[in-house]
């Protein structure tokens, strides 16, 4: 376990180093988030939800954070791994006396720390220029806590199991970007949940997407918000169940789907 | 007593309905260097995965280190150092970030710095990887392979693209290796290097091995028969003796004065290396 670790933190740093050095990946990945939240918020951003006063920016930043979950574990991961797999790594890694378990430790860091940035970039652009108030509450973020380490999780793991779908690196991207776009159309990321038709909303509510959208509506809505939402809740418990339970299964699928070269060797 | 590091009994691989492998031995001692020598497809990298647990063996029986490979520990691969065929990961980090976090992986690996000198990088330590030259980022592999002080150490194709100048580097490194007593299991398809660096050479064709000796002694085969050349009438005359001067001296009273387009040569390591593989693979 101290083994484990000890790798694991290694290759979380080694990676952070490298993310960095792309710069226009390290880049984009901070400014992406931002990049929608200018736009959506300079359509629609104040305009208010039902009868209260929360703006659309306000609903639409719980969104843009809900995807960053995606964006950072699911996405990066599903396309990482495969590229690692072209390039070497994955089968150099093999050959090393380290336990699988550390790549995974690592890749997980790499994950949280690129998604508190993140967020981080992400909440400061939209309280300066958007109007977004940042919950002060202890409350508020302990569920943000564990909304962000269940979604983290659930969704690296996911995108893990993922990774094995593309033949190669270059192709991962395709595969993985109109996931992650079509879940965050049925989950009410770029339009209100309510809106959405009701087909769609059920699909979208089997995935973790709908349910990290909702958490993190509950984080940074005000309570009386929770009237507006389709089930007139914001669902914690539900939303705590359907996490844990994808992270199971997103657990057994990457242990089982996870391969270290290429399918045709 | 010989220490037997690598042992390899009848070991047998199949992809689909392709042999890779049709029941290869090998055996390699505490600090000698055993090329595998043979043309692409031959089955010298299957071979090599399959020591260094990288794949499963159908059948036969392999101890690398005293373990199965196939079930290895990490206390075993601890004392595996591995240079696979080239890569193109670790581009944007710098040899001396690259060397430092390999070490980590070892619970008693040399010192970065001297393994840096030791590859001949110590100048490049602060360059991207991403910018060397194909023997730099070679010699860089094995840098990363020895820094966990491995008592047995697997190159595969390692000079593979090298001009003749960066080839002869590299053979210096492998020899300062060799002299701290590292076992070195070796792949190539350069004779040339199989000659400099082994103490024996292992040829594989086709999935088996057609000749196990040292340099010397297939190099005394290639000596055995000379062929003698020459023209007589229309015709050009090739015979293939065991002892030229004999044979020339009846050839040279057959003719008066010169005998034309007349020569006496030897097969090369190459011609050897050929009959050896072509022979098998017919």
């Amino acid at each position: 376990m101290r083994t484990v670790l000890r790798i694991g933190f290694a290759r979380m740093e080694i990676e952070l180093r490298q993310l960095v050095r792309d710069r226009e990946g390290a880049f984009w990945t901070l400014v992406f988030p931002v990049v929608l939240m200018v736009i959506f918020g300079s359509v629609f951003g104040s305009q208010r939800l039902g009868h209260t006063d929360v703006t659309f920016a306000q609903y639409f930043v719980a969104g843009m954070i809900a995807s960053g979950v995606m964006y950072t574990a699911f996405q990066n991961i599903a396309i990482w791994i495969p590229q690692e797999r072209d390039d070497g790594t994955l089968k150099r890694l093999r050959g090393l006396p380290m336990p699988k378990a550390a790549y995974f430790v690592g890749k997980i860091g790499v994950v949280i720390t690129t998604f508190v940035f993140q967020t981080v970039v992400l909440l400061l652009t939209g309280a300066l220029f958007y109007g977004i108030h940042i919950p002060t509450g202890i409350d508020a973020w302990w569920r943000f806590a564990w909304i962000a380490v269940l979604g983290l999780t659930s969704c690296t793991l996911l995108g893990i199991a993922f990774s094995s779908l593309p033949r190669t690196g270059r192709g991962a991207a395709a595969v993985t970007t109109p996931v992650v776009l079509v879940l965050q159309f049925g989950s009410g990321v770029f339009f209100r949940y309510n809106d959405v038709p009701h087909w769609m909303q059920q699909f979208a509510a089997i995935f973790p997407l709908k349910w990290l959208t909702q958490g993190m509506r509950s984080v940074f809505l005000p309570p009386q918000a929770s009237a507006l939402e389709v089930s007139h809740s914001f669902e914690t418990g539900r939303t705590a169940l359907v996490l844990a339970a994808w992270t199971i299964a997103g657990a057994v699928l990457a242990v089982r789907t996870f391969r270290w070269t290429r399918r045709e060797q | 007593m010989v220490d037997t590091v690598i042992r390899a009994r009848g070991v047998t691989k199949s992809y689909g309905s392709l042999q890779a492998l049709r029941g290869v031995d090998l055996d390699v001692a505490r600090g000698e260097c055993v090329a595998l020598l043979g043309p692409n497809g031959a089955g010298k990298t299957t071979m090599t995965e399959i020591l260094e647990g990288y794949r499963m063996r159908d059948g036969g029986e392999v101890r690398v280190l005293d373990s199965d490979p196939g079930s290895g520990s990490m206390a075993w691969r601890r004392r595996l150092g591995i240079v696979l065929q080239s890569t193109t990961d670790l581009t944007d980090l710098t040899v001396a970030e690259a060397v430092r976090h390999f070490t980590h992986y070892y619970d008693n690996p040399d010192d970065p710095q001297a393994v840096i000198a030791a590859v001949g990088l110590t100048e490049k330590a602060d360059a991207l990887i991403g910018r060397l030259s194909g023997g730099q980022r070679r010699r860089l592999d094995v840098g990363l392979g020895i820094i966990g002080r491995p008592e047995v150490l697997f190159l595969d194709e390692p000079t593979t693209g090298f001009d003749p100048e960066a080839r002869r580097h590299f053979w210096g490194l492998i020899e300062g290796l060799k002299a701290r007593g590292v076992t070195i299991l070796l792949t190539t398809h350069y004779l040339d290097e199989a000659e400099r660096l082994a103490d024996r050479v292992s040829i594989i064709a086709a999935g088996q091995v057609v000749a196990d000796r040292s340099p010397s002694s297939l190099r005394a085969e290639a000596m055995r028969t000379a062929a003698v050349r020459w023209r007589e009438g229309d015709a050009l005359r090739e015979e293939h003796v065991e002892q030229p001067t004999a044979f020339l001296r009846t050839l040279l009273a057959r003719f008066d004065g010169e005998v034309p387009e007349l020569s006496v040569s030897y097969p090369t390591l190459e011609d050897v290396y050929l009959h050896l593989v072509g022979g098998e693979a017919a």
